[in-house]
Formats: C-alpha cells, structure tokens, sequence
C-alpha cells in the first residue's frame, strides 16, 4: 500500500486533504454564524480564511479546534471522521490554534510555557533538558527565541513564537493563526511569514484567519473567502487579485473616499516645540519633538508602534507629564493644563485601547455615550441624571454615527469592534473639537467599518478640525492624511506632505534608515 | 538571659510556628492555584474541634489527626463548590465560613469547654543528634508532628518548583486560560488544591488543641489563621519562606509569654501586631522593587470561565 501510494508520486498524495469540513452549521442566539459551510485544506497549504469581521471565520475555525460544536456537518481529519468535544481532542489529532489574545503564562519561561500541560516529559522537571529541548524546535524552524526568557520580558512578536513552539512541541500538523500580523512590527510579520513557509515546506498546514487583503497576497496559496457565514468564493491564489476578493468580501466596491480636496491653508491652531516626554518606565520616549497643526488638516504619525507615538498623543491630551518643551494651543502654553480643561478648550481624544480606556465595557451604551459631558447641564434635572434626555442625547449619536446596536440599554461589551470605535468617535465629535487626536482608529477593524471611521474623520477635517491621527498602515495614511510625520525612536525624523512622497521613502525613516539631504 | 532559658525559647519558638505553617503551607497551595480563601481561622478552628473531639472518644490521636483532616477539608469543599463551580466572589465565601467555622466549633465543643487533652503527642527521642547540647533541646525533641510539618513544607516547594504537578498548578493560578488551552483541567486542579489546603489548615488546628493547649477553648485559634494569611504574603507564596517566616512569626509569639515572666516591658499588643507589620513592610518593598516574578499569582482571586472574553 505503502509502495503504490509512493509510485503515484506527490500530486496523488496531495489530493487527500488533511481537513476536510462539510455542511457545518452552527447558530448562536439571534445569528446564524456558519451557514453549511465547507472547507478544505491540503497538507504543506498556507490557507487565508479571509472574510469581514463577524463573517463567521473564528466560529469556523474553533469549531476546528474543539472550542464549540458545530450544530451539524461532519469533520474529517486525515480522511477520519472525528467528533472534538474540547480543544485537547483537537491537539491529539493535531490541530492547533493561536488565539488573538495569547494564552501563555506570564511569570513563566518559555521552555516551561512550552511543555505545560503535555505528558511527555518526566514528573520532576529538569529545566535545562526542557530548554534544550525548545532549542532543538525552535532551531529546526527558524525561530529565534531563548528558552531561558520570562514571557513578560518578551515582545509581541516573540510571543508568538512561543505560542507557534508549543503547537510545535505538541507535534501539531495543522496549525490555526488568528489575525496574527495584528500585533506585529512590519520586520516581525516578514519573519512570520518566513517561519510558515518553513513549516509548509516540512509538509504542516496553516490556516491564517485574516482581513488583511495584502498579507493574503503575499503568503496564502489558496483563499476561501466567507461573508455572512457563507463560503462565497474559493481558488488558488494565481487565479485572484485584491480587486476580486475585496468584492468577494464586502460584495460592493468600496469607494475609496480620495476626498483630498485642494489644499486651503488653515491657521495653526497647535505648535509643539522641543517636546520630551517621558515613557512608562522612566525612559524618554518623545525627544525634542517639534511640529505644528494647522485647522482642516490630518497629520499623520507614522512609525513603527513604541517609537513613541502613544506618549505623545498621550502628553498632547494631557494624560502624561511633559518633561520638557512647549505645547502653544492657540498661543497659548497647555502644558500643565489637565485634562477636563483641555477638553473644554476643544482638545479630543480618541484612545488607542477603545474598550478599557475610551469606553467602560459593563457599562450601557447610554452611560458610554456620555461620559465626556455628563456634567453638561442639559443632561440634568436639578441635581439629578435626566434620563429622558440622556437616552434621546444617545438615539441622536447612535444615528448620525451609524452605530449599530439592538438596544442601547445592553452593556457596549457586546458591540463589535467597528461600532464600538463609532459611538468612541461620534461621542468625541459631538463635543465639538477643534483639535482631534486619534490613536490607531482603524485597528482591529474591517474594510467597511474602517471606511465608516475615516468617512467619519474626513467629514471632520472638511469642518475644519485639526486631526492628528497616529496610524500604522501606511496605504491609509496615503489615502486620507495630508501631511505625514515619521517618528523613530521617540523623534519625529520629518514631516513630509503626502503628495510629495512615496510608501517606500516613509518606509525606510520608519526603520531608521540615514536621511539624506536634510 | 542563661543559655538553658535560651534554648527553652528557640524550642518554643518552633512549637508555636508549627500550627502556623501548616495552615500558611495549605493556604499557599490553594492561592498558587488562584483561590484565595480566608476562611483559614474557620478551617483551623473546626480542624482543632474535630480533633480534639476525636482523640478524647478514641484515644487516638492519629484518628483525632485524621478527623482533622477531614473537617478542614470539609469547609473548603464548601469554599471550592461556592468559588470554582458557582464563581461566587472568593473573599465573601471565604469570610463567611470564617465565621461558620467559628461558630461550628464553638457549638461540637460546648461540652468539652477547658477539658484537658488526655492523649497527647509525645516527644520523640531521637538518639545522637538530641544529646547534642543546646541545640538537641532545641531541635530534636519535639513530637512527630513538627517534623512532618517542616517535611510538608519542604515538599511542597520542590512539589510546586521542581515538578509537572506545580507546573500545572501554577499554571492555573497565573492564567487558567493559557492553561485550559494546553488541556488542563482547571477547574479540578483547583478544587484539588483547595481541599488539601484547607486540610492543612486542620491539621494546624488540631496541632493546638492536641499539642500546642492540649485543652478545648472556644475560639483557641485567637487570630493565628490570619497570621497564615499574612504569611503567605510575606513568604512572597514561596514555601521555603514561609517555613523561615513561620518561624519569625513563632518566635515572636513565644517571646510574648516569656517577656512578661522576665519583667521586660513591651506591651504584648505591639507583639501582637508585629507579624502584620512585617507583612505590610514586605508588600511595600516588593512593590517598590516591581519583581513580576516574585508577586502574587496573576489570577488570585479571579473566578475562570472559558466562554468569557
């Protein structure tokens, strides 16, 4: 048997897949999540899911790996029907799944995140056999990693390796990435990448579940593309462009809203001079930072994240102490002012972490609606909370931003994550701002709610907002910023106009390149 | 002060720190799997009732240890059932059975109000080793019990650091979901957990009643469950500093009764706060030092359920 199999050669063996799902169905209360879903993947396949968020792709893929049950359809690993009823039946018949949010221990080290829970090694631990051991791996694999380390004195990226070495350990063929590009760096990604060839060359399977149209391009060999819990389109990658999948995924063009109107110089509303500002362990983390903001416009910050661009916007909101240096808003020093007079002055944030620190998650969306001015008297019928006119104040923001909810008495940990950055947004908006500062708006979303934010954004600077906008995908800054400014390493490196550069130029300053001719 | 009195105190010191390890090493098992329990005094209280209780009907005192053993691990069963099943909220569930371990005892011992212990723990003589002057008095004659306390303890450092069991364990008190992922079941590892825990805090019980006062009072614990809470805060939850801080804490309660004999002039309530003082200065300079290798258990307190996000 052995022997026919390997006269029939490679492309024979190949048509047996390692995953074959069929008809799955699964329902949660209220939303049909998979619709008679099928799904294949071949061994040594790098396979994107792509799809919306909220398309049915990480209801797909745990339903792979043991977490949930599929209402009906059948899973068939190796050609073997097999029935999972928690994750570690999934693990014994190979697959492995690396959730957004990494589940590893932190105080741990990383040869002991590796082996927990497996039963292969012996009840007392020798640590340096386990770290060598996680060596060995790590090594075969091309993933640089110390086996000794702490997980919490690692990076993002590194701990994904860790993640990626204990599916790895587990002897796992199958191998399931939850949008794993989101926390990594532009060099972290590239060294992915070249981890998951590795392992398609050594014959593993990987599923990428993602939206991210360009990482699809360059490292999936084959797409299926899932919308509203249905598979609406799957191929080898040669037969595709981004045209066609995006189409596949939205089912309508989405207009990229080039609204870069002619450029009419606003007056500076913010001038920042000689900016230091100091980071969350005593280190400096803005240095001499000087800029100005003019009224109608979006300057983008660009750079790779933990060049300092959260400390600024933080300092610039008040949130952080300026060591040194001058914030003029208006002419006027702010740099000691606190953050409810800069919000009543007209300064706005929009946080980087929407649900800790720009929304309270147990909270309604009423209550979140008006935590920016819920001192406003309007909201107030002698000294108690009037919510009659709370609840019409929300239905207003809830409509003129497009926010959509079921009932806006429900706590906002239900939203998803693109109306959650709406009603953030329209709140911030409502108040009037003349300056905006918004970290990484668009994070985490998808193509259309991501449209929705920067309609939303534009709509403002046509108003005649200043916008400073911290973002890190550089096609977004080149389709709605005006200018752009890249900081490396706490500085601000330049400051360039968007239509007189070029991706690869910002490209290269973000990583530090030499400037030349400054 | 003469050499002998000396050594009667260091002897003293180690019997009073005993009942306090035990309960500090089972309380420090169950945080390192994320369950915080103070329902310690509760547990040591009935441990102490149920021994004593025991022993005096059987004249047995290895039946009044196992009687223990089993009303500590009974109150905890009740802390594990309200805390890891039904994720009720630790500290509530834990001061509760504080107060019904309390009043349980209190009610089982009504009629063995100030009996004496008939059947007590002898001290073993161990040949060489207690003829040793000075420190044979001090260290090796004592009852079987201090020694099975120190070799628990020991054990349960190399349990928690040296093996796939403490791995496991930790695993669950630090993040249960990364543990849950690998296939751990968490919520068995912390009912384990937290029953031999609270079955330690029995046997630290019944090691006052039986050894300690070999007597029933109601309430005869006076505090000492709290000191085990602290402890395992001082110890920083490692178990080898928990045996050395027992031993501090010990000490100073066996200098209380000595003090007043010899005529020195401290007022026994500043004793009295003392393990709690420490306790607060070690969470300050553990602070201050910020070792996130060195803290609490990241999911101390926290109930686990693997559908929430």
């Amino acid at each position: 048997m052995k022997a026919a199999l390997y006269h029939e050669g490679v492309v024979n063996l190949k048509q047996i897949p390692v995953i074959e799902m069929k008809g799955i169905n699964k329902r949660f209360p209220g939303v049909i999540a998979n619709d008679n879903i099928s799904f294949r993947v071949y061994p040594g396949e790098i396979h994107a899911l792509l799809g919306e968020n909220g398309a049915g792709k990480s209801t797909l893929m745990s339903i792979l790996a043991g977490l949930y049950r599929p209402d009906s359809g059948t899973i068939k690993v190796q050609g073997k029907v097999v029935r999972f009823h928690s994750p570690r039946q999934a693990l014994e018949e190979g697959i492995g799944m690396i959730y957004q949010h990494f589940r590893l221990v932190n105080n741990f080290t990383v040869a002991e995140n590796v082996v927990l829970g497996s039963g292969n090694i012996n009840w007392s631990i020798n640590h340096e056999l386990i770290e060598k051991e996680t060596q060995r791996i790590s090594q075969n694999y091309g993933l640089k990693i110390n086996p000794a380390a702490r997980v919490h004195q690692l990076s993002l990226g590194e701990q994904q390796r860790v993640e990626i070495l204990k599916m790895l350990y587990r002897g796992c063929d199958i191998l399931i990435m939850d949008e794993p590009t989101t926390v990594l760096t532009p060099g972290e990604v590239k060294e992915l990448f070249q981890v998951l060839r590795m392992m398609s060359r050594q014959g593993k399977s990987v599923v990428l579940i993602t939206h991210k149209l360009n990482e699809v391009m360059e490292i999936a060999d084959y797409v299926t593309v899932l919308r509203r819990g249905r598979v609406v389109g799957d191929d080898r990658i040669e037969n595709l462009d981004e045209g066609l999948l995006t189409r596949m995924m939205v089912a309508r063009e989405v207009i990229h809203s080039q609204a870069r109107r002619d450029k009419q110089d606003g007056s500076m509303i913010l001038n920042i001079n000689n900016l230091e500002v100091k980071g969350d362990r005593g280190n400096t983390a803005v240095n001499n930072v000087s800029f100005d903001l003019h009224q109608g416009e979006i300057l983008a910050i660009a750079g790779v994240a933990g060049n300092g661009q959260k400390e600024l916007v933080e300092a610039l909101a008040g949130l952080r102490g300026v060591v040194s240096g001058s914030v003029k808003y208006e002419g006027e020093e702010i740099k000691n002012h606190n953050v409810k007079s800069r919000i009543a002055s007209g300064i706005n944030m929009v946080p980087e972490d929407r649900i800790g620190m720009g929304l309270v998650p147990n909270l309604s969306v009423i209550d979140n609606s008006i935590l920016r001015s819920y001192y406003k008297e309007e909201f107030y019928s002698g000294w108690l909370l009037n919510y009659k006119r709370v609840r019409s104040y929300t239905d207003r923001i809830i409509k003129e931003y497009d926010v959509f909810i079921s009932d806006s008495r429900h706590p906002i940990n239900y939203l998803s994550g693109g109306n959650l950055q709406k009603l953030l947004l329209g709140r911030e908006i409502d108040q009037g701002p003349r300056v905006l500062l918004a970290a990484y708006p668009v994070r985490g979303l998808d193509v259309a709610a991501a449209e929705g934010v920067y309609d939303l954004l534009l709509k403002e600077r046509d108003k005649g907002t200043a916008i400073l906008l911290v973002l890190e995908d550089l096609d977004d800054i080149f389709r709605i910023a005006d200018r752009v400014a890249v900081m490396y390493q706490g500085c601000i490196r330049k400051i360039l106009d968007v239509e007189k550069t070029s991706i690869d130029e910002i490209g290269s300053i973000m990583v530090g390149a030499e400037l030349t001719g400054v | 002060m003469d050499i002998t009195a000396l050594s009667a105190l260091l002897a003293a010191t180690i019997i009073a720190g005993t009942p306090i390890l035990f309960a500090a090493t089972g309380e420090l098992l169950a945080e390192r799997s994320g369950i915080l329990n103070l329902g310690v005094e509760g547990m040591m209280l009935v441990g102490a009732a149920f021994g004593f209780i025991s022993t005096v009907n059987t004249g047995n005192h290895w039946l009044g240890i196992l009687a223990a053993l089993a009303g500590g691990g009974f109150i905890a069963s009740i802390h594990a059932l309200v805390t890891i099943t039904l994720r009720g909220n630790q500290v509530v569930s834990g001061l509760a059975l504080t107060i019904f371990g309390s009043g349980l005892s209190g009610f089982l011992g009504k009629n063995y109000q100030g009996a004496p212990m008939p059947y007590q723990f002898k001290p073993l003589n161990i040949p060489v080793l207690g003829d040793i002057p000075f420190l044979g008095p001090v260290f090796f004659h004592h009852d079987a019990m201090v020694y099975l306390c120190i070799i628990i303890a020991t054990a349960m450092w190399y349990l928690l650091y040296k093996t796939m069991w403490g791995l496991t364990i930790r695993s669950v008190g630090e993040n249960p979901q990364a543990a849950d992922a690998v296939g751990i079941n968490v919520a068995r590892v912390r009912y384990f957990c937290t029953i031999a825990g609270g079955m330690m805090a029995g046997l630290g019980g019944a090691y006052i009643s039986l050894v300690y006062a070999p007597t029933w009072q109601e309430n005869m614990t006076a505090g000492r469950g709290w000191i085990a809470v602290a402890l395992v805060i001082f110890a920083l939850w490692n178990p080898t500093r928990a045996i050395l801080g027992a031993y501090l804490f010990g000490g100073v309660e066996a200098l209380t009764f000595r003090l007043q004999t010899m005529g020195i002039n401290i007022s026994s309530f500043f004793l009295a706060m003392f393990p709690y003082i420490v306790t607060i200065l070690v969470l300050v300079l553990v602070t201050i030092r910020r070792r996130q290798d060195a803290g609490a258990p990241e999911a101390l307190g926290l109930a686990y359920d693997r559908e929430e996000r």
